[in-house]
């Protein structure tokens, strides 16, 4: 499994980061290092090891589903980079 | 003594005894604030918000109804969001955020009457252990050299709670916040020479901290003695509805932990934490301090950790990946700066290229590919597995011991510019601390001794899940028998 410029400027749109061409492959070089260095996990036999993604191993601890909070327009727009009356505002997205 | 050389517990006695001030107190470390300038340990100062905090401490102390540490200065790490006071996470992308709200930790301190002098310096996004990625620049630590800034080779002060670390050493301030993913509060503690204390996962609330790593990332104090650190914690721990992880556990008072007997405590040694390369100092330390706890009436046995190895390759998978997620919210919308762009996709794409640094770029793509169709089972699911072993190890081992003792971490502070080329080697730093993180307990790092170089090294205690009690016990009686009490060659 290696990566190549290519899956490079594939990963970054994913995550939505521009990555100017000319950075890509020594992006791909350092993430191939990562990688495997990382491939060491392939050692560990994890057969019947269920996977942890959390400590507490309780479910996740629920609230009544009820409005507790709100009404506060200006605080929530206070950092927004632009704003139109009380909403975000972001480019055109319908031609 | 000076009013910047007092413990938390000498300021707080100092002031019910009326000695001084909780206003000279503020003002005191505001004026070594202004003197240490060149180490970079803060990135927003509240100095006016610190004296007028400190006033109104004194009005309650007045009326005797003081909290529990009303009157400290203490500094907060920019990850902390802070009602009305800039809140950057170190990074470009948020260096013009101001929260409308307070974290539960910061709003639990200033209700136990805290006075903040500022908000310190990290690594961006709390990625890294060197506190040099961040884009305010790098701290410099007051171990460098009586004259920090012109020292020929500017050590790190570790990270990512660097700020915070520096600002304690630097005696800028009595305590300070940190927070601790997988050792930015401990390896720090270690390098410059202070106590970095991380609570078990739940203990208390993340809500208000910049996510990184939300299954790993815990708040936890970073002080000058064990007592304080006992006192803070106290402070700053409970359950908090407002964060779906935090555990609803009593809050024992830790602090009458400090000076209790040892005697028969189990300590474990983990054999696997003898690294190949490890230097010879770092294991004469580890083997002074477990001799320290045999000396005080411990039992020292060894223990065997085997999944240790692959603590580190776990955390690179899982910490990644959950930041990629967490940061996916830095989108140039609702907060946070924002780059133009031709249309909405290039206006994201063009925000967070511009916004975030290279290692946080790194460590997005790395989390983004790790998720991603078609390697999700072969890295994020297989990291997943591999970290259920490595805390099943923990659970082994705290059968037969009630604390585990290790190095806190491989070396002394390196320099500005050393282990920059290489991410692994940089990764390397928290090879003891990361397997602590991925099983949710609680570490201490207790400073211990000097490397040949001079500087300071800790030794790190572990403990089971919410029994921070034996952990402040056996770092009580570490320290004490430690009795380190050397101080940079630079304070403010």
């Amino acid at each position: 499994m290696s990566i190549d410029a290519k899956t490079v400027a594939k990963i970054a749109h994913l995550a939505r980061l521009k990555i100017p061409a000319e950075e890509q492959p020594q992006l791909a070089g350092e993430l191939n290092k990562i990688l495997d260095w990382i491939a060491q996990l392939d050692e560990v036999d994890t057969a019947g090891f269920e996977p942890l993604a959390s400590v507490n191993d309780a479910f996740l601890r629920g609230r009544e589903d009820v409005v507790n909070d709100g009404g506060k327009p200006a605080d929530i727009l206070a950092n927004a980079p632009t704003s139109r009356a009380d909403f975000f505002a972001v480019p055109k997205v319908i031609e | 003594m000076s009013l910047t050389d007092l413990s938390m517990a000498e300021a707080l006695t100092g002031l019910a005894a009326k000695k001084f001030s909780a206003a000279e107190l503020a003002e005191a470390h505001i004026k070594a604030m202004g003197k240490a300038q060149a180490l970079n340990a803060f990135i927003t100062e509240t100095s006016e918000l610190a004296l007028k905090q400190a006033k109104e401490s004194d009005a309650r102390r007045a009326k005797t109804s003081a909290g529990a540490m009303d009157g400290i200065p203490i500094a907060v790490k920019d990850l902390f969001c802070t009602k009305g006071v800039r809140t950057t996470a170190a990074s470009h992308i948020l260096d013009n955020f101001v929260p409308a709200y307070e974290s539960t930790v910061t709003q639990k301190l200033f209700d136990a009457g805290c006075v903040m002098l500022g908000k310190t310096n990290l690594d961006e996004f709390a990625m890294g252990s060197s506190d040099i990625t961040s884009h305010f620049g790098p701290v410099i630590s007051p171990w460098s050299g009586a004259d920090p800034a012109g020292a020929k080779r500017k050590l790190v002060p570790g990270g990512s709670s660097g700020g915070s670390a520096v600002a304690v050493a630097a005696r800028l301030a009595i305590a300070a916040t940190g927070t601790d993913t997988g050792g930015s509060i401990r390896q720090p503690a270690s390098f410059t020479g202070i106590v970095g204390m991380k609570p078990t996962y739940g203990r208390c609330s993340r809500w208000g901290i910049v996510a990184f790593a939300s299954s790993l990332d815990q708040a936890g104090p970073m002080t000058r003695t064990v007592g304080d650190a006992a006192l803070m914690l106290r402070v700053i721990s409970g359950f908090d509805e407002k964060d779906s992880t935090s555990v609803d556990q009593p809050v024992p008072d830790f602090t009458s932990a400090i000076g209790a007997s040892i005697k028969g405590l189990k300590i474990g040694i983990p054999r696997e934490y003898r690294m190949d390369g490890m230097p010879p100092e770092i294991e004469a330390l580890w083997q002074k301090g477990a001799a320290m706890l045999r000396e005080a009436g411990a039992e020292i046995i060894e223990i065997s950790l085997p999944h240790t190895k692959y603590s580190l390759a776990v955390y690179y998978i899982i910490a990644p990946a959950e930041a990629s997620s967490n940061l996916a919210r830095y989108d140039g919308v609702r907060y946070g700066r924002r780059v133009a762009g031709g249309n909405l996709i290039e206006m994201y794409e063009n925000t967070r290229g511009q916004g975030f640094g290279k290692e946080v770029q790194r460590r997005i793509l790395i989390g983004t590919y790790a998720l991603s169709a078609g390697y999700y089972d072969a890295y994020y699911l297989k990291a997943q597995k591999v970290r259920r072993c490595v805390r099943n190890d923990f659970n082994e081992a705290f059968k037969k011991c009630d604390a585990i003792l290790t190095p806190t971490a491989p070396s002394t502070a390196f320099a500005i510019g050393e282990k920059q080329d290489d991410p692994i080697q940089m990764y390397l730093n928290d090879v003891f601390t990361v397997p602590v993180n991925l099983a949710g307990l609680p570490g201490i790092s207790v400073p211990a001794g000097l490397g040949a170089d001079g500087l300071p090294l800790g030794l790190q205690l572990i403990g089971r899940a919410f029994d921070e009690m034996t952990l402040f016990k056996a770092a009580s009686a570490l320290e004490k028998a430690a009795g380190f009490n050397h101080k940079p060659p630079f304070t403010g």
